[in-house]
């Protein structure tokens, strides 16, 4: 087992290993509730008061033919008593199970790791499904790893006998068997999944006692089998965290409260359009929940109607809020530009996946950056702001509701497919320790005869918002330009080089009341400053972490407010020689910093559908540091000090 | 339709300070005044009245209506007009659309704000025509027609909006013209209607498709030709000028409707009992898919409230299901944000980095 080599000592006496942090890997068919396992052992993690972070990865078909590689669905976590901020490089356990979550995981999986399979699915069928043409448990491919096989499939069934199952839904234990055996590995307690358990399957109590059995079983497995070769007992310290109340937060559960809290700050109902689409309908299926906190969920025909909608209730005095993933975002372009036009408040929730087109539905991505800048016809400019993590994206809801109704603007909130489905722990803030903003409506005449001037700007450049069903206000808006104050359609030329110019300098102005970029770790001047935006956070600050740790004099820089840019990071960017731009896309955001600081931002791209690896940005950070004494080549150890090393093993 | 007090206003109360736009002779003009002719007779209260459109030349009518107004973008107005009915069903939200801007590009979603049943009024400007865009063929225009686009004559072949609407689950279908007299009662009877009421309003494009509906929408002369639906009251139509009273009666082998002649009785009305005549019915939906499918020149262009049956909308039901769920909740925001398995961290585990 991977576990740092001071601590083995220990543990040989002991029979328990205590590593600093773990990454355990469950991999199946995507029939397997692989998502499910990994969930509920996020959770038991996540009670064990553990740090952790989750990285599920799951196939685009629903149900992928079984058995097959491209069915293979898998969900990585990440736990240990220091501050965790990735799912984790590479696994130090894999749960595989069968021959084809085997052999796409395997190769993941650190030296000296840990693979636990069932012996039960590596039939010969199953076998050539996944193209080994012999079975890798026995031919002694897999010597790099301890393996610990044996027939899980067998022993659930064994496990449930007594429940009178079909043999095809006794085997649907399965997963909850492994869970067991894993919780016993990591020494966590089965009492809240039992619970969940009897929840769960409130009205089927006998699934509710066979999956209870299947769990036990696979514990009892741990504590009893006579294999203890690889399989040894860890336990894995809690991290020391601040006081309070804590739980776990999906990024899509914190972009719904969030929303939530934003719409509550301004004083706001709230009303959220939204058509299916992966990753982002997990939006909409929390919002649909939350229907006593003034908001208002619809469904709507396609991707434009669900913005307009939204559109159309902002002008009617709600807050409009839409969401969705590039390709419909793409859809809603026009509508976005008519929130422009007629200075009215919207969110637009962007949770990015792998692109161009329908691209890659379930796997991460952060190409939409230049749509979200810039991707509307005209001169279309609005905010926009970005999650680092599950847990900051309910601080960026908020900000983007504040912003949409401060200015009267719409504004994008970008997250991607790995905030939104990865988990982690959130201590609970108090909504009385945000500001509330709360939104005033014109009630009176604000022009000349008692008349109305929708478009009458404050010193802000910010009009006033106006309720249809307010006495004496009546006016027309639309997406025609605008003349200066009366919002009557004027097309001269004076007016829309006016017109223009106020649209932008009242986005822009949006910077002067955003907080100064702060530099997240590291110095405030130096050599290299790693500067990111949304979730490419952790991988980032971890591998800033360890180059600092071996004396490079690099900073992490993490940008939340995308569009306008904080009105200190041209300064900021000016104190370092050099600027790496980590980005899992082409370049996008160099291209943005390029154009507003002059700044030679270096691009590193990674467009695999997958998080960055810390190394593989510690490994770019160490060659802005070669012919630099003791950073030679910019070597990167394969020992780390954040995750277990496999040194010892290997020896 | 809204549980309102009526508000007394008068056809200037209705009128913007904006200049009117629309080529001169225009039957947008001829609309514009039968909506603000309507509006005082309905009791409409402009704080609370909003028209909404899209794009095209009906689309500039919110500018010249003093009330709330919104011109959005191309075919999407149904879709506004959702939000602010969601927002606040205290509006009365009419939508201005036309053949091109609700039946091509905003098709979807006129389809999808019927079958809803969304409580608005839907005026849809059919001139068969792309007037804004310089005289295009559009999705009503008949097959054949000349167009800058369809030099040669056009070969897609027309849809018929209220046939859409009815296969769309409209309960209110009417028709009108943009000169008939009879136009502010049509609009009266949709604002009557709790749901989304559709009409089809015949309007000339005085540019791009002069007269098409001549025949039967002339402002004079083409009477005859006119089946007004009443409901309660045989469908008849002509008069002794154009060779005798006439009536539609169902033809029970082909279960299709006729045309008959109807004898005048002793005291010069007609007999259209006798002549097996049908009565019309506002709530037979049978009837209305008929209707809307006549083809004109063999039959008379069936006009005024050809369907009406109200059912529930849907924003009473999104308010009633948001009842239902708030239900003995309280919205306690740090409750929501607590929910789920929690666990504490005590001042004294951070210290140790212990919690259990």
């Amino acid at each position: 087992m991977a576990t740092i080599s001071a601590e083995r000592d220990a543990a040989a006496k002991t029979g328990t290993a205590s590593p600093e942090a773990v990454v355990v890997r469950f991999a199946g068919d995507s029939g397997d509730g692989m998502q499910l396992t990994g969930g509920q052992f996020t959770l038991s993690t996540a009670l064990a008061g553990n740090d952790l972070a989750t990285f599920p990865d799951f196939p685009a078909e629903i149900r992928a033919p079984q058995g097959t590689l491209f069915g293979v669905s898998a969900f990585q976590i990440n736990f240990g008593s220091s501050e965790i901020t990735t799912a984790g490089d590479a696994p130090d356990v894999l749960v595989a199970m069968n021959p084809a979550a085997l052999k796409t995981n395997v190769q993941a999986l650190k030296p000296g790791g840990l693979v636990i399979a069932d012996t039960g699915e590596f039939t010969k069928r199953n076998l050539e499904k996944a193209k080994y043409e012999a079975n890798p448990i026995e031919d002694g491919s897999l010597a790099k790893w301890d393996v610990l096989a044996f027939d899980i499939s067998a022993l659930t069934l064994e496990s449930v006998k007594e429940f009178g199952l079909g043999n095809k839904e006794a085997l649907r234990c399965k997963n909850m068997w492994t869970l067991g055996l894993a919780l016993w590995m990591f020494d966590r307690d089965r009492t809240p999944l039992i619970d969940w358990l009897r929840t769960k399957f409130a009205k089927n109590p006998i699934l509710a006692d066979a999956n209870i059995a299947a769990l036990n079983a696979g514990h009892a497995y741990g504590e009893t089998a006579e294999i203890s070769g690889p399989l040894r007992k860890l336990h894995v310290d809690p991290v020391p965290a601040e006081a309070g109340l804590y739980r776990t937060i999906t990024g899509a559960e914190a972009v719904s409260l969030g929303l939530v809290a934003g719409a509550q700050l301004a004083g706001l109902p709230m009303f959220f359009g939204g058509y299916p689409i992966t990753p982002a309908s997990a939006i909409l299926h929390n919002l649909v929940k939350m229907k006593e906190f003034g908001v208002t969920t619809f469904q709507a025909e396609d991707e434009i109607a669900a913005i307009c909608a939204a559109i159309g209730a902002s002008y009617a005095g709600s807050l409009g809020v839409t969401s969705s993933s590039g390709p419909g975002i793409a859809l809603k372009g026009e509508a976005m530009g008519l929130a422009v036009m007629t200075e009215l408040p919207l969110v637009i929730v962007n949770s990015q996946r792998g692109g161009p087109s329908t691209g890659l539905p379930t796997k991460t991505e952060q190409s939409d950056l230049y749509q979200a800048v810039y991707g509307r016809n005209g001169d279309a400019s609005l905010p926009v702001v970005a999650a680092r993590s599950p847990a900051d994206a309910f601080e960026c809801a908020i900000e983007a509701c504040r912003i949409a109704t401060q200015f009267m603007t719409p504004v994008m909130l970008l997250t991607d497919g790995y905030i939104g489905n990865a988990a982690e722990p959130w201590k609970v803030p108090d909504p009385a320790s945000y500001k509330p903003f709360p939104v005033t409506f014109l009630e009176e005449a604000n022009g000349p005869d008692g008349k109305p001037l929708p478009y009458k700007r404050d010193a802000r450049g910010v009009r006033p918002w106006i309720k249809p069903g307010t006495p004496g206000l009546m006016h027309r808006i639309g997406g025609i330009e605008k003349g200066i104050d009366t919002g009557n359609i004027d097309y001269a030329p004076n007016v829309h080089q006016t017109q223009t110019d106020a649209r932008k300098a009242k986005v822009d102005g949006v910077a002067q009341g955003i907080p100064a970029q702060d530099v997240c770790l590291g110095d405030e001047t130096g050599r290299l400053a790693v500067v990111g935006w949304g979730s490419t956070y952790g991988p980032i600050n971890q591998a800033v972490r360890r180059a600092r740790r071996k004396g490079m004099s690099v900073s992490h820089i993490h940008v939340r407010h995308v569009w306008p840019l904080p009105a200190n990071l041209g300064d900021l960017l000016a104190g370092f020689d050099k600027v790496l731009v980590p980005e899992m896309n082409t370049g996008q955001f160099k291209t943005v910093l390029r154009d507003q600081f002059l700044v030679d931002a270096v691009p590193l791209n990674k467009t695999s559908g997958q998080p960055f690896a810390i190394a593989e940005i510690e490994h770019a950070i160490g060659t802005f540091f070669d012919g630099i004494p003791g950073h030679d080549e910019g070597e990167v150890p394969v020992n780390d000090t954040q995750l277990p090393s496999p040194e010892g093993k290997q020896n | 339709m809204n549980d309102m007090t009526p508000i007394e206003t008068t056809l200037k109360d209705w009128e913007t300070d904006q200049e009117v736009r629309w080529c001169p002779g225009c039957g947008d003009y001829a609309i514009l005044k039968a909506v603000q002719r309507t509006l005082p007779m309905i009791g409409a209260d402009p704080k609370n009245t909003v028209f909404v459109s899209g794009i095209g030349c009906s689309s500039r009518f919110p500018y010249y209506v003093e009330s709330y107004g919104f011109h959005t973008i191309h075919g999407r107005a149904p879709t506004f007009a959702t939000g602010m009915k969601l927002a606040n069903p205290e509006l009365d939200v009419w939508l201005v659309t036309g053949d091109g801007d609700g039946m091509s590009i905003g098709g979807n979603h006129t389809m999808h704000v019927l079958r809803r049943n969304l409580d608005c009024q839907i005026m849809l400007f059919n001139n068969e025509i792309y007037g804004l865009t310089k005289g295009q063929f559009s999705p009503t225009s008949r097959l054949g027609t000349p167009s800058p686009s369809s030099p040669l004559g056009s070969f897609d072949r027309p849809a018929s909006p209220c046939a859409f609407a009815l296969g769309s689950g409209a309960r209110f279908v009417a028709r009108g013209f943009d000169v008939s007299k009879k136009l502010p009662e049509v609009l009266k009877a949709a604002h009557a209607h709790k749901g989304a009421a559709f009409i089809e309003i015949f309007q000339n494009c005085i540019v791009y498709n002069k007269d098409v509906f001549h025949d039967f929408a002339a402002p004079k002369g083409a009477e005859d030709q006119q089946l007004w639906c009443v409901d309660g009251e045989p469908l008849l139509f002509g008069s002794e000028k154009s060779g005798g009273i006439k009536g539609l009666s169902l033809d029970c082998e082909t279960l299709a409707l006729k045309v008959v002649d109807v004898a005048l009785k002793e005291d010069g009305t007609p007999d259209w009992q006798a002549a097996g005549v049908a009565v019309h019915n506002v709530r037979n939906r049978g009837l209305a898919h008929m209707l809307v499918e006549l083809p004109f020149g063999p039959f008379p262009m069936a006009l005024g409230v050809l369907y009406d049956d109200p059912r529930p909308t849907f924003e009473a039901a999104i308010a009633e299901e948001r009842e239902k769920a708030s239900a003995g909740k309280v919205a306690d925001l740090g409750k929501l944000l607590a929910k789920g398995q929690t666990w504490t961290v005590t001042e004294k585990d951070a210290d140790h980095g212990l919690m259990d």
